[in-house]
């Protein structure tokens, strides 16, 4: 069982518990942040950025629809 | 926030999706181990997001909501075709060795293959705690479950990684993955 935060040294911007294993100095939760990190710093695909376009785009005409009407 | 192009669309709501988007595709990543399924997840999460973006109060946790709702949306469809992962090795192994990391690719792909062999409930508790940046607060409400629930299912969690990396790790890569901790980073044991 993991009890509240015990340990006091510094977590670094970790604002939780640092005493569940996966704090800036652990293995595991740096391989953890190295995956997720890896996708995160991919570039966005176009295709999301273009369907927001078009969600918007589709909003803003049915607005404008609504106000004529 | 400055209206950019309309008075009446939502443009901050729009904003905020986006800005969340590299992190709700890290997640997607994480739950579904496949780069293909994960867009797939994420396209699905930003329509079912749109449409009910009226349920959300803009300046309160976008973040958490967008999780929740690419959540569920995993596990319904999981529920319909079940949780596939073993072909991505190859391609995940090419697209880490062009990302600059601490640890060597074959570490991590080691390491993804160990996350791969837990249990879903805990695999989405150590992401949300150990990598997406989540209270244990919010990841249990993500996850509908108590605060002490995420809290096991997290020191679970890693106790199993542990146990796999401990197996997987020596012998098959044990050279370079010595190497790439020395080379950078604290110690770690």
């Amino acid at each position: 069982m993991k009890d509240k935060s015990q340990m006091q040294h510094a977590a670094g911007a970790r604002r939780r518990m640092s005493d569940d294993g996966l704090g800036p100095n652990s293995d595991i939760g740096m391989k953890l942040r190295a995956l997720y990190g890896a996708v995160q710093d991919e570039t966005i695909p176009d295709k999301f950025l273009e369907l927001l376009e078009k969600l918007d785009q589709v909003e803003l005409e049915s607005n404008a629809q609504a106000t004529q009407d | 926030m400055a209206n950019d192009k309309t008075t009446n669309g939502p443009p901050s709501f729009k904003r905020e999706l986006l800005a969340t988007l590299p992190s709700l595709r890290a997640f997607a990543f994480s739950l579904s181990g496949r780069h293909d399924k994960a867009d797939d997840l994420v396209q699905d999460t930003i329509m079912k997001a749109w449409a009910k973006q009226e349920s959300f109060e803009l300046g309160t946790n976008i973040k958490a909501w967008l999780f929740t709702i690419l959540r569920n949306e995993f596990y319904s469809q999981m529920r319909k075709r079940g949780r596939e992962v073993q072909d991505s090795d190859g391609l995940f192994t090419e697209r880490m060795a062009v990302h600059p990391s601490q640890f060597g690719h074959m570490d991590l792909a080691d390491f993804k293959k160990a996350l791969d062999q837990l249990p879903d409930d805990q695999r989405e508790a150590v992401i949300l705690i150990g990598a997406s940046g989540f209270s244990y607060e919010e990841a249990a409400e993500i996850c509908t479950c108590a605060v002490g629930t995420m809290k096991s299912r997290v020191s679970r969690a890693r106790a199993r990684l542990q146990d796999l990396l401990q197996v997987s790790g020596e012998g098959d890569y044990g050279p370079d993955a010595i190497s790439t901790q020395v080379t950078s980073g604290p110690p770690v044991s």
